[in-house]
């Protein structure tokens, strides 16, 4: 869908690359010049991110707001309208005779739920005959994510602003990554979201390696591309198994879903049977395509552990987590920032569209036990964060800490627990790249991150300390931040799953235990509160020693830019979650609908 | 559409209560703006704020809390604009709250005010009724309410967020007691603070705090109301600390904070299990709602569900967890003595107007939920897991806490301590049903415990104001001895730190703070419950009496038991009060400090701000009590109450009559007037005064002399109770320091020694084969790789032959070599077409 009279989607990931090419071909001397540019395109990036975010959320208000008024005349009560069936099925009845005979064929309430969310959609022929396309469109669960891309890439350029050494270079690869970045969230094509996914490590390998901080940055670097790699192969090696899977399907069993499906409009134009075309192979799932026996289980079972966990890696699932606190704490402060603020999400949303999405029968047997890796991520970041004495480890393992939630959520497999999962997402990745920047502008001034060693730094950078403190908020659930809005429907969804999840271990089976795992990672916020205070209390408050750190003064002008931006969404949502909750909810629908949740 | 609603509130009483939090939270906004601009005014922004040190003119001069310290300069306008907004927030949320509760009692009126329909008469009003926006303005409930959706979550409406207010009238007693006591507590700051150089800052917090508190009184649902929980947990960090560059002040805060987060976490654990069984968190649909109640009664917990623990009685338990971290409940009390570490309007604030009655309320707030299917009231009572903790907690703490109160020598803190004890109270009150005797001390308590600690603060400031007169002596002594170079700032490195709020350093303070030691006085006897007069007397004596009838009628034998603890805590409450006050007022000066105290003065500013407050507040708590004086009290009965209980027949109607299983557990009548229970709590009241007196104020203390009670109870157990039965210390080693050493060890033993080892070894696998391979390659392929170059080059020297110089041949070659490409391209153009 065309509404803004030019590819929307495709600027997105176009403007970073471009900006970044023309950066290298640049004067190295023109300071001005390049970082300008720089600072541009991020800043168009994020209003064209916004663009997207808005006028998504515009139309599912619509779609809303509609249906309630259809539905008025029918109820008493209109507070007790169940707005959201009735969008749905509004939006359902929209579809034509084909699709009912389609759905008296096989099953495609998800798909057509997953065609009708996903927007902006650009598709053209890429490799036709290997099923890739250059596709394009954002639903409901990457629309947040393009907005945090957005926000950081504005974030990273400004915090940025005085690298002296190579900062040409690093500006360019700061651009690329982020395009890299940006690919994945808007990918419909399973093929263009591995393209994106590894275009996005490259940069980070180099900006690492070559900006990083220097005791560490050769072995974090490598370290962090090798995890992220391993993973993302086995991933792919599954994702070419579902391709096939999915091709062998419709081309005998489900060939009439698919003749069916592809002349309702829902695949793409001309597609063959093998497609990596995300839409298709949903299609598949829906009708049970990856059901088929594959040594000894079935193929959904067997692939799911690999595909989901090549992907969580990044997302930092224990014991996976191992490459996180270090490349981060290696990685230059923007780096550092998209990295855990971005990156990490890129794992999380692609374990979620690749995982959980297309292989949902195996998410259903596997994610009963991974839980209890997410519930270790909680409990086990926060302990270890809660005795570093390197400030940035500390945000390091947080993260660690806080994405278990995300994965958490997923784990619960129920739409609330999911809601809370996209929320967390958001919310983390705004948090922790602000709590990124604030380590990276008490670093540049003091030379040091030892806790202990720091003190009083809220009479010389009240900015930077107000930030820390609303971050540290966020990141412990106060109410009125969004990280409440997060935790809230994680917990949520733990206590509804407990009555209906079973775990089965040869002849045990194990009953209500989520409530437990609420309960146990209910430790970990409290201990999240426990590291904030220490941190903070550290090294912003008590005493300062002016002696000690000379440099340290005020923040510049572009620091604040990144506070500002990285801070206001975290109140926004917070106060006001309305303005994200639903859309995240309409993008689970379809995984909703596949898990059964 | 949101500045129409915003003017509707101010005539809508449905939509009124938005505004009653909303000024504290608009005034810390713009205080907090404030700040900012004032940063424009000053200077280049780029920088920070321009800095003076804190003994500067500008500040008074003297600050033992500043010790030494620069701080950011604040000209006096902006101080007053701090204050200014304060105040006009608060009087504007006064005004609000009061014609919400006056409103209420005028429009439905005590006993009607809350009241449900019957069920007939709301199948009627349902069918009467239109579906429109908002709220409803008849009496459809008989209370003020509107609501707003805030977030959906998961397919329908029914799982998303609804959040919106409420006044009721369990709402309406908080409603009026809040802005009062709020409203007390900022203009008493405004003189506490009159000289701290972040007085800005105070006020913006202080409003928060108000703003916090007000939200939690007037939320409609858990949901709210737990937001208001966490604001007020957040204002207590960063008030308890306020003075965060004093160590013990950080780590209090830090404490208070911890603590308390612990057990909102537990809490709001169980909000999201009893959301995820009912879809709702508001209260009046899960309270009123007979079926639901007992749908929860009936289902198993998922955990401990097999022990026989129903699900309300797992979400009571959860829930209850916060009231006891939020009311500073045993095990959870540890924060609360520390928390004093704060300027003393914040200690007046926690412990009376907001935080630790906020734990107290919600409790109230959703008591049928506590009760679930049993029934404490019955001829045969029953109690329900959280009713039986919340008995055996609440007097276990009144008692235990009241037992350390009486070895204090800090002034706060023995009001800390007494705090606890009231607490304890309520919360054991609450345990054996008698919520709406909870509720009358709930406000009696706030009333005077406020007053206590404000007159407590004024005592310190006096002292305050005595040390620095006395410092100020001793420092032109030091200069006529040549000591030019001596300066504010190195105070307390040339002598012992003198500690203000020791009442062993007082004495003797009638004389020099007369209105103080008068509310003091008025402050105390209300606490130990001075038979007739006081509001302390009727609240806690209607606990007693609920103790009692339990006791007598059911042959309960946890009545019994809260009865019997509860009157030993009475007692020694009446004790250590009294010790208080003849410490603290009785007798001579003890130190040269004492004989200096005051307050700059009977009309400074400091002085008349300070002691206004603490004359209205011992209005309220003398009068407060005579609200619910029982009917067939003799005399005092006819004369206050003629008709019924005022207080009793209010708050009775927040709950619905009927609990589950249609046993009328709230609506029960107030327990007759008994001779023993009323006797047992005046001789209790004076026998505890009596005591106090004979030995504090019969002979009062000299200098320097040991406190009696030491020779009585001995050195031991006096230790003992000062150091808090040496629960910190058992803490430290129950939670800290595991908590410290699993830290230390994940990492070094799982993160760096297990999974980085094993990457590590992995790593070593890896570049051993890398190692065997490039051996491999130097033998076998190079020694391919080496064989193709010779090869190679032997079939050019062949090929050499082809070389033959003639053109004609090469144009031959490459004609054929043209065609044989031309051929394949139309082959496999032909093949692809094909395929």
């Amino acid at each position: 869908m065309q509404e803004f009279g030019f590819p929307i989607l495709s600027a997105l990931v176009w403007v970073p690359i471009i900006a970044g090419v023309l950066i290298l071909f640049m004067d190295s001397k023109q300071r001005d010049l390049y970082r300008g540019v720089a600072a541009t395109a991020a800043v168009v990036v994020l209003g064209l991110s916004a663009t997207v975010f808005f006028t998504y959320n515009g139309i599912v208000a619509d779609a809303l707001n509609e249906t309630l008024d259809e539905h008025y005349v029918e109820y008493d009560d209109p507070q007790d309208v169940n707005e959201r069936e009735a969008f749905y099925a509004a939006s359902e009845a929209n579809y034509s005779a084909e699709v009912q005979a389609l759905i008296a064929t096989g099953s495609s309430d998800a798909t057509v739920a997953f065609t009708d969310t996903t927007q902006f959609r650009e598709t053209h022929k890429w490799v036709s005959e290997l099923g890739i396309a250059y596709d394009l469109g954002v639903d409901g669960l990457s629309v947040p994510m393009v907005l945090l891309t957005g926000m950081v890439a504005v974030a990273g350029v400004f915090i940025s602003w005085r690298i002296e050494d190579r900062q040409k270079e690093f500006m360019a690869f700061f651009m690329l990554l982020v395009a890299g970045v940006m690919g994945v969230f808007i990918s419909v094509d399973l093929f263009l979201l591995f393209f994106f996914y590894e275009l996005a490590i490259f940069p980070m390998y180099i900006l690492i390696a070559g900006w990083g901080w220097k005791d560490l940055r050769e072995y974090a670097s490598m370290k962090l591309t090798l995890y992220i790699l391993v993973g993302s192969v086995v991933s792919l090696v599954g994702g070419i198994a579902m391709v096939w899977a999915a091709g062998q399907y419709f081309s005998t069993d489900g060939a009439v879903i698919f003749m069916k499906a592809s002349e309702a409009g829902i695949l793409r134009d001309g597609a063959s049977v093998y497609s990596f075309d995300i839409t298709q192979l949903t299609l598949a799932a829906e009708n049970g395509a990856f059901d088929v026996p594959l040594f000894g289980t079935t193929f959904a079972k067997f692939w799911f552990p690999f595909v989901f966990t090549g992907f969580a890696v990044l997302a930092g699932v224990w014991p996976f987590h191992n490459w996180s606190p270090d490349g981060h704490v290696a990685a230059p402060t923007a780096v550092s920032m998209i990295h855990a603020g971005v990156l990490m999400k890129v794992g999380a949303y692609a374990a979620l569209r690749v995982g959980i999405q297309l292989l949902p029968e195996g998410a259903m047997v596997h994610l009963p036990w991974m839980i209890f890796l997410t519930l270790i991520n909680v409990v086990y970041g926060a302990f270890i964060a809660f005795r570093q004495r390197d400030f940035k480890y500390v945000i390091g393992f947080s993260s660690v800490s806080h994405m278990g939630l995300v994965s958490m959520g997923f784990a619960t497999m129920n739409m609330t627990g999911m809601t809370g999962a996209g929320l967390q997402m958001f919310s983390h990745g705004a948090m922790t790249a602000l709590f990124f920047g604030c380590v990276g502008m008490v670093y540049d001034r003091a030379h040091t991150r030892d806790i202990p060693s720091l003190g009083g730094f809220s009479k010389k950078m009240p900015w930077v300390a107000v930030a820390f403190v609303v971050g540290g908020l966020t990141s412990m659930g106060m109410p009125g931040l969004s990280g409440f809005i997060a935790e809230f429907p994680i917990f949520q969804g733990l206590w509804v799953a407990s009555d209906t999840v079973a775990l089965t271990i040869g002849s045990y089976t194990l009953t209500n235990y989520y409530g437990v795992i609420a309960l146990v990672s209910a430790l970990g916020i409290v201990i999240t509160a426990a590291y904030v205070l220490r941190v903070s209390g550290q090294v912003f408050f008590g005493d300062f020693d002016a002696k000690k750190f000379p440099d340290v003064g005020n923040i510049t002008i572009p620091d604040r830019i990144v506070l500002l931006v990285l801070g206001t969404p975290l109140v926004v949502i917070g106060l006001y979650p309305q303005i994200i909750a639903p859309m995240i909810t309409v993008g689970l629908d379809p995984i909703a609908r596949l898990i059964g949740g | 559409m949101l500045f129409d609603l915003f003017g509707q509130a101010f005539s809508d009483k449905n939509l009124m209560p938005w505004l009653v939090p909303f000024w504290p939270l608009a005034g810390f906004a713009l205080i907090s703006l404030l700040t900012l601009l004032l940063q424009f005014l000053q200077r280049d922004f780029t920088k920070p704020l321009h800095t003076i040190p804190a003994t500067d003119h500008n500040y008074g001069g003297h600050h033992p809390d500043y010790d030494g310290m620069d701080v950011p300069y604040q000209p006096f306008w902006f101080r007053i604009t701090a204050i200014v907004i304060g105040m006009t927030a608060m009087t504007l949320t006064l005004f609000f709250a009061w014609s919400l509760v006056f409103g209420a009692l005028d429009d439905f009126g005590a006993g009607t005010f809350g009241k449900i329909p019957s069920a007939e008469q709301a199948v009627e009003e349902e069918q009467a009724a239109e579906p429109e926006h908002g709220a409803t303005s008849d009496c459809e409930d008989c209370v003020y309410q509107s609501n707003i959706e805030w977030m959906s979550l998961g397919e329908s409406s029914e799982t998303g967020f609804r959040i919106g207010t409420l006044v009721d009238p369990l709402t309406s007693i908080m409603l009026f007691m809040v802005p009062i006591a709020a409203g007390m507590i900022f203009v008493y700051s405004i003189g506490y603070m009159w000289h701290d150089p972040r007085q800005a800052r105070f006020f913006a917090l202080i409003c928060l705090f108000a703003g916090g508190m007000l939200t939690l009184v007037v939320a409609d649902n858990l949901m709210l109301m737990f937001v208001g929980w966490e604001i007020m947990g957040l204002c207590s960090y960063s008030l308890i600390g306020f003075w965060y560059e004093k160590e013990s002040a950080y780590n209090a805060a830090v404490k208070a904070f911890t603590v308390t987060r612990v057990a909102d976490v537990i809490m709001l654990l169980g909000i999201v299990y009893l959301w995820s069984l009912t879809g709702t968190l508001n209260f009046r649909d899960i309270l009123y709602n007979t079926e639901t109640l007992q749908m929860l009664g009936n289902t198993k917990a998922i955990l401990f569900g097999s022990w026989g623990l129903s699900a309300s009685g797992l979400i009571g338990m959860l829930v209850i967890t916060g009231t006891v971290g939020k009311s500073a409940q045993f095990p959870l009390h540890v924060w609360l003595p520390d928390a004093m570490e704060g300027p003393t309007p914040v200690s007046a604030m926690i412990h009376a107007a907001a935080m630790v009655s906020a734990g107290v309320y919600a409790v109230i707030r959703m008591y049928p939920l506590y009760v679930g299917l049993s029934n404490p009231h019955a001829a045969d009572p029953t109690f329900s897991a959280p009713l039986l903790y919340m008995a055996i907690a609440g007097s276990f703490t009144a008692l235990f806490a009241a037992t350390m109160g009486t070895a204090q020598r800090d002034v706060k803190a023995v009001l800390a301590y007494s705090t606890i004890s009231q607490l304890g109270f309520m919360i054991a009150a609450l345990g054996i049903g008698a919520y709406i005797a909870a509720a009358f001390h709930l406000i009696t308590h706030a009333f005077f415990k406020a007053l206590l600690f404000m007159s407590s603060g004024s005592v310190i400031h006096a002292m305050e104001h005595g040390e620095h007169h006395v410092h100020e002596h001793h420092a032109h002594a030091h200069n006529r001895q040549g000591h030019d170079d001596h300066h504010h700032d190195e105070h307390g490195h040339d002598e012992e730190h003198f500690d203000a709020q020791d009442m062993f350093n007082m004495g003797g303070l009638r004389h020099r703070i007369p209105v103080t030691f008068w509310t003091f006085l008025i402050g105390g006897l209300s606490l130990s419950g001075f038979p007739l007069l006081t509001a302390g007397f009727w609240s806690k004596d209607e606990i007693l009496a609920d103790a009692w009838n339990g006791t007598t009628v059911h042959g309960s034998g946890l009545h019994m038991m809260v009865f019997w603890v509860l009157a030993l805590a009475a007692f020694l409450t009446a004790f250590y009060t009294m010790r208080q006050l003849g410490l603290t007022f009785w007798g001579d000066a003890r130190t040269e400090e004492a004989e200096h105290a005051g307050l700059g003065g009977p009309y400074s500013i400091v002085s008349v701000a300070m002691q206004a407050p603490l004359i209205v507040l011992a209005f309220f708590a003398i009068v407060a009590g005579f609200i619910g004086v029982p009917p067939d009290f003799p005399i005092l009965g006819s004369i206050f109450s003629p008709e019924h209980n005022f207080f009793h027949n209010l708050v009775v109607y927040t709950l619905p009559a009927m609990a589950n299983g249609g046993a009328e557990v709230f609506h029960v009548e107030a327990p007759p007037v008994r001779f023993f229970p009323v006797f047992m709590s005046v001789l209790v009241a004076l026998g505890g005064l009596f005591v106090g007196w004979l030995m504090y104020w019969r002979k009062p203390l000299k200098a320097g002399q040991a406190d009696p009670l030491i020779r009585i109870v001995g050195e031991n157990v006096y230790t003992t109770l000062q150091r808090r039965y040496y629960m910190d210390d058992l803490y430290d080693w129950l939670f800290v320091r595991p908590f410290r050493w699993v830290g230390i060890n994940v990492i070094k033993l799982i993160d760096k020694g297990f999974i980085d080892g094993v990457l590590h070894k992995i790593a070593a696998i890896f570049i051993w084969i890398g190692d065997f391979i490039k051996t491999l390659n130097a033998w076998l392929i190079d020694g391919v790789g080496d064989g193709i170059p010779k090869a190679i080059f032997g079939f050019g020297g062949w090929m050499r032959r082809t070389q033959s110089g003639r053109v004609q041949q090469y144009l031959l070659i490459v004609l054929l070599a043209m065609i044989a490409i031309g051929i394949l391209f139309a082959l496999s153009a032909g093949a692809l077409a094909i395929g």
